[in-house]
């Protein structure tokens, strides 16, 4: 067999920073801004992807508008992320579209936060977010594994059982940041 | 004291007519994941998916290890379609790093990757055929895979755990006579691919069998979220390689094809499909490919990748895969999420079950092209 060739040594090419924002993604991004004004947070506009943030207390009306008037339909992900120095548990819905093929290209992260306790009691404690089930009923699996692995317990889902953990599992929800892998 | 019991343990009562079975997760049929279905008579009154014996951590495992430490773990998943679950990941490590990649690895990419959809699609579909009682299905993809594992392990030395892509290109450039040796294998592997339908796709018993069987209309594939060729099966027409095309996807010409049927005869076709196409994406592909050129640029010891997070997804056999990363300036990255074809599909099972007969359980859930290890992570 023949030696491939080595890997050039160059230098690390870097991309050039976009500086105008794309011009479809930030119509989307306005339209929420212009409903909801300072209730969402607009994080960044990329091309292809909006990322936008916003209280529990809002994300189910937000939601409602993301699916009744901007027509994203389906919901790709649900992820949730441990910032144990703020404090809280973020959960990012990514949202996508199969219906409206201009969106087809397009990702929206829909951003929210739950309080963290340090020592959590999984459905029993603060640690708690309005479940978007009612309205992209595709997050219903992504939810349940949201629960068991971070502790998020979410309010009127029909669900609330483990999915992927074992039954009698009893220590921490193991993607918190606080859970150590042993030996690492 | 039921009330006390944590969820997921509470006793439930039931009526004498109704029998629970739990399909696994020993059972051949099941893959390594558990059903939990109630009958009544010979029909599903529900079921219950409950995966989870091969959850790994992958997730928790990437949050230990840096970015190139990542790749040899974060394609076990789906070790058929190695190459397809590292994609996404490496996408985004070079969006958050700043990295070109160079066009030739942009096109060997692609053929590796189109190279392992078929591999993992005639393993599923060699499954499928052993589900349903058919011997020769089984035994004619899997020999009929072993060209195409070859040829992957001619170019990354491994036959089936390729750990191929890294962040920046490929790992290495192809052997000298590759295109002659790719094309060669690919045009008798789809001579072989097209006598499947004799035997298989047109045969009357095949039909009676899945012709009808856990039919999903397509409001409800958008609804449910479904994806890859469930979702196609039920007349969407999303591929991402043609939506939103990654690396030399833009280039080529892609067709993949869409049935509107969305019984399970619908669904186990369309892989099938899927490898005639993957077929004209390795020729087109072979024909564009710069002859010469680097295949990788150099990464800075131990990367770091700033204050950002990306989302980038492809089209892996299973449907659309999708990798969240989290970054906080540190070499290792803050949260990796891998959101799988496999994962999204699960949605269905109870939901397409209901109603079925027991006996057409295996036909329905295998036709969701449905891979539990990797619905676990």
């Amino acid at each position: 067999m023949s030696q491939p060739e080595s890997p050039e040594t160059k230098p690390v090419a870097t991309a050039q920073p976009q500086k105008e924002l794309p011009q479809f993604e930030k119509s989307i991004a306005d339209k929420l801004e212009s409903k909801f004004s300072s209730r969402v947070a607009i994080e960044f506009v990329k091309p292809t992807r909006i990322r936008v943030k916003v209280k529990k207390e809002d994300v189910l009306e937000v939601a409602r508008f993301i699916r009744d008037e901007l027509h994203f339909d389906h919901a790709e992900s649900v992820t949730g992320v441990d910032y144990p120095d703020q404090k809280e548990i973020e959960v990012v819905y990514h949202l996508g579209s199969y219906t409206d093929p201009e969106l087809s290209k397009q990702v929206l992260a829909l951003a929210t936060s739950a309080p963290r306790e340090e020592n959590p009691n999984p459905g029993n404690d603060s640690t708690r977010l309005p479940s978007l089930r009612d309205i992209f009923y595709s997050v219903e699996f992504h939810e349940r594994e949201c629960f068991e692995m971070l502790g998020v317990y979410f309010e009127n889902h029909p669900d609330n059982r483990r999915l992927l953990l074992p039954e009698d599992w009893a220590d921490l929800p193991p993607m918190r940041k606080d859970f150590k892998i042993k030996g690492r | 004291m039921a009330t006390q019991l944590p969820p997921g343990l509470q006793l439930e009562k039931l009526d004498e007519r109704i029998m629970t079975l739990n399909v696994g997760p020993q059972h051949p049929g099941s893959g390594h994941m558990r059903l939990i279905i109630k009958v009544d008579g010979d029909y599903i009154v529900s079921c219950d998916p409950d995966p989870g014996y091969v959850h790994r951590g992958e997730e928790k495992m990437a949050e230990y290890r840096n970015y190139i430490q990542n790749i040899p773990h974060l394609e076990r998943p789906v070790i058929h379609d190695s190459c397809n679950i590292l994609y996404p990941y490496c996408l985004g490590v070079e969006e958050l790093l700043g990295l070109e990649v160079p066009e030739r690895a942009q096109y060997l990419r692609v053929i590796a990757s189109e190279l392992n959809r078929c591999v993992y699609i005639q393993y599923w579909l060699a499954i499928y055929g052993i589900f349903l009682g058919h011997s020769t299905m089984f035994m004619w993809p899997a020999g009929d895979r072993e060209l195409l594992i070859d040829l992957l392990e001619k170019i990354t030395g491994a036959r089936v755990t390729h750990a191929y892509f890294v962040p920046g290109g490929i790992r290495n450039d192809v052997p000298a006579n590759f295109e002659d040796m790719c094309l060669k294998r690919v045009n008798y592997f789809e001579k072989r691919i097209k006598e499947y339908a004799a035997i298989f796709y047109d045969n009357p018993i095949l039909i009676s069998r899945t012709r009808g069987a856990g039919v999903l209309s397509r409001e409800d594939a958008i609804r449910l979220g479904t994806t890859g060729s469930t979702l196609r099966a039920s007349g969407v027409d999303f591929d991402l390689r043609k939506k939103e095309p990654y690396d030399a996807y833009g280039e080529l010409d892609v067709h993949s094809d869409v049935l509107k049927d969305g019984d399970s005869y619908a669904r186990s076709k369309i892989p099938w499909l899927d490898m005639f196409e993957s077929c004209n994406i390795i020729r087109q592909a072979l024909q564009k490919m710069p002859k010469s050129g680097s295949v990788r640029v150099k990464l800075k010891p131990n990367p770091k990748g700033g204050n950002d997070e990306v989302y980038k997804r492809v089209e892996s056999g299973r449907g659309s895969l999708g990798c969240y990363i989290v970054s906080r300036s540190k070499p290792e990255p803050y949260r990796v999420k891998l959101s799988v074809g496999s994962f999204r599909n699960l949605i269905c099972m109870p939901y397409l079950l209901k109603g079925e007969k027991l006996g057409n359980m295996p036909a329905v859930y295998w036709s969701l092209n449905y891979w539990p290890v990797e619905a676990d992570r």
